[in-house]
């Protein structure tokens, strides 16, 4: 079975979120920055875990800059075999989805895991676009997968429920809470890690068709109305009246 | 020119995000002039009530091969239709169906996609959309400069503006591609309300101590009509089930309302809810980091609260 499990590098849960540049850019001054969780927690693991049950291989790919092989290190830290980063610098999800697609389509994988999405700039793109242009099947929101042969039934979240769809052959899926258990790197996989094959492939010519022209922070909250907790009733009054939210 | 909007439905309804990305794509046209038409792919009925939400026409693709929902085969049908209507931009609901077709046509058609947009777009000098990033911590201004744009949005982000009005529903036919996915089965949790379109979502945390003591948070969230959730801890333990986890890593919620009861505020659950109209919490610690997020509080023991909240609440529907 081979698998490729597509990562992206995103800032660590707790980052402050700021801008720079007259609110164009991400502050990254003192941010960590972590492989996307839906990534590692969910697309990785379960891919993980279907080679070990089955045999096969996990590829890691990454499409960015080398700053990004750190990052690219901790998944195959996990447990990946091998990673594969594609040198472009990422402009907009298409053109992203284009590199991940170009190089896939030479490699005959059997399944292309990706994430539900990227916890910065949450997309819910990538995945979706790179199964248009592979001309493969999509089942996003994914919470469960199982593979028998050359087919494979996944469980997708719906509105208000849960989809059983089965899929015969290639496919791609974007992976969400539920698929897998997440998995703490162990002292013997970082040591791994460092010698585990990390190829630099160059990028295709792809142009944007969509650009971050600014960022906004919300608007401030205005202070927290405290009631009472002997006064419980005054609270429904104001969610009533005042709010009128019930 | 005119405006496609993809109109999903659920046993042959539409949903609420259906209503409401007409609707924005209706305003949007009311802006830029164009004419806006709603697609609906499968078996449905009473499509006329989209006109209300300010659409003519509505473009009905009945073929029974599309009442189980294939991403693929929506694509496809959806690029004829925007074909066949002339549609240069595209509107979806950035719910499940949107977010599986979206990208897929905006892969299709070369096209620039923005999700998650919160208002209408900016079409002074150019085609700018505000999408929420960072979990909901800021907003983006996203140019599309491609000659087909495409969008979804936000569920519960726009003022509705609601009309009078039947739209006319056409049939069109499409040959449907076949594909190598099967729908095998639907589970709805049909007796919950689904906790993405709910209005009022009860929340509570790990400061209820143990499963047993759900069974306020159920009563009142039954009072007030609302949808169940949990932070995640609760749905790790096993305390909730996973699909009523919120946050950063479970899902985003917009309600109107969002109680958050014994609940800390930890920074990647707001990243899930922070997006709620109105936020009450209600806590022991005066210091949880919740409180700068609230709209509404109270300081004290859930245990004593809740029980009056729930008697305070019938009192009022009883008024
Ligand atoms: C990468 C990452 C992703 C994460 N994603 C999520 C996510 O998606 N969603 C999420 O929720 N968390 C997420 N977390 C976990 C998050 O950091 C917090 O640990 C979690 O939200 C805390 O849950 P809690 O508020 O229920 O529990 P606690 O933090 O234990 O808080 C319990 C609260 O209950 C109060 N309390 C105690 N007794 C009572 C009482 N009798 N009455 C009223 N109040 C009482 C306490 O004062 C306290 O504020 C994530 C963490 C990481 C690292
Ligand atoms: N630069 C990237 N390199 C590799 N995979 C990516 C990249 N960006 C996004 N992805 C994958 O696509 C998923 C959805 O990303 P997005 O569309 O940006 O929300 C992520 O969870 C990753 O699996």
């Amino acid at each position: 079975m081979k698998i490729l499990v597509c990562i992206s590098k995103a800032p660590d849960t707790t980052a402050k979120i700021a801008f720079t540049d007259g609110n164009t850019k991400f502050d990254e001054n003192g941010v960590q920055f972590i492989v996307n969780p839906y990534d590692e927690w969910y697309a990785l693991v379960r891919g993980l875990e279907l080679k070990e049950a089955n045999g096969g291989t996990v590829t890691v790919l990454n499409v960015g800059g080398a700053e990004n092989d750190p990052v690219i290190r901790k998944a195959l830290a996990i447990g990946a075999d091998d990673a594969v980063r594609i040198d472009a610098s990422t402009t907009d999800a298409l053109s992203v989805a284009k590199q991940i697609a170009a190089y896939a389509k030479e490699q005959s994988y059997d399944m292309i895991l990706c994430g539900k999405e990227t916890i910065d700039y949450n997309g819910s793109q990538v995945a979706g676009m790179v199964a248009e242009l592979m001309n493969l099947p999509y089942v996003s929101l994914a919470t469960k997968l199982d593979v028998n042969g050359s087919t494979a039934t996944i469980e997708r979240d719906v509105e208000g429920g849960v989809e059983v769809v089965e899929v015969s052959g290639a496919f791609v899926l974007s992976a969400a809470k539920g698929m897998a258990e997440a998995r703490i790197p162990n002292m013997r996989g970082i040591m791994a890690a460092r010698t585990k094959p990390l190829a630099v492939v160059p990028a295709i010519e792809t142009s944007a068709k969509t650009s971050i022209k600014s960022f906004e922070l919300p608007p401030a909250k205005s202070a927290c109305k405290l009631v009472d907790a002997a006064n419980v009733e005054e609270l429904v009054n104001l969610l009533h009246n005042e709010a009128k939210a019930i | 020119m005119s405006i496609l909007i993809y109109a999903d439905t659920s046993n042959g309804a539409l949903t609420k995000n259906a209503f409401e990305a007409v609707n924005y794509g209706a305003q949007l046209a009311q802006k830029t002039g164009d004419v806006a038409v709603a697609v609906v792919t499968g078996s449905a009925s009473g499509l006329e009530e989209l006109g209300k939400y300010g659409v003519n026409k509505v473009i009905h693709v009945a073929d029974a091969g599309l009442d189980n929902f294939d991403p693929q085969k929506v694509t496809h049908v959806i690029n004829e239709v925007a074909n066949a209507q002339g549609a240069k931009t595209i509107i979806f609901s950035h719910d499940y169906a949107g977010k599986s077709v979206a990208p897929r046509l905006a892969a299709k058609l070369d096209a620039g996609l923005v999700t998650g947009a919160v208002a209408i777009p900016n079409t002074d000098g150019g085609f700018v959309v505000k999408k929420a990033v960072f979990s909901g911590k800021a907003f983006a201004n996203v140019e599309i400069s491609s000659d087909v744009k495409i969008i979804s949005v936000l569920p519960n982000s726009i003022e509705k503006q609601i009309g009078e009005g039947s739209a006319s529903v056409e049939n069109m036919s499409v040959d449907v591609p076949s594909t190598g996915l099967t729908v095998k089965e639907v589970r709805k949790e049909s007796t919950e309300l689904s906790l993405t379109e709910a209005d009022i979502v009860v929340s509570a945390g790990r400061g209820l101590k143990g499963p047993e003591n759900w069974g306020m948070i159920e009563e009142l969230a039954h009072e007030l009509g609302a949808a169940t959730a949990c932070s995640r801890p609760v749905a790790d333990i096993g305390w909730r089930p996973h699909h009523e986890h919120v946050g950063q890593t479970g899902i985003a919620i917009r309600p109107n309302l969002y109680f958050a009861i014994g609940i800390s505020g930890a920074i990647q659950h707001l990243a899930g809810v922070n997006g709620s109209k109105v936020i009450v919490v209600i806590n022991t610690d005066a210091e949880a980091p919740f409180f700068k997020a609230a709209d509404y509080g109270i300081v004290g023991d859930a245990f004593e609260v809740v029980p009056k909240l729930i008697e305070a609440v019938k009192k009022l529907k009883a008024s």
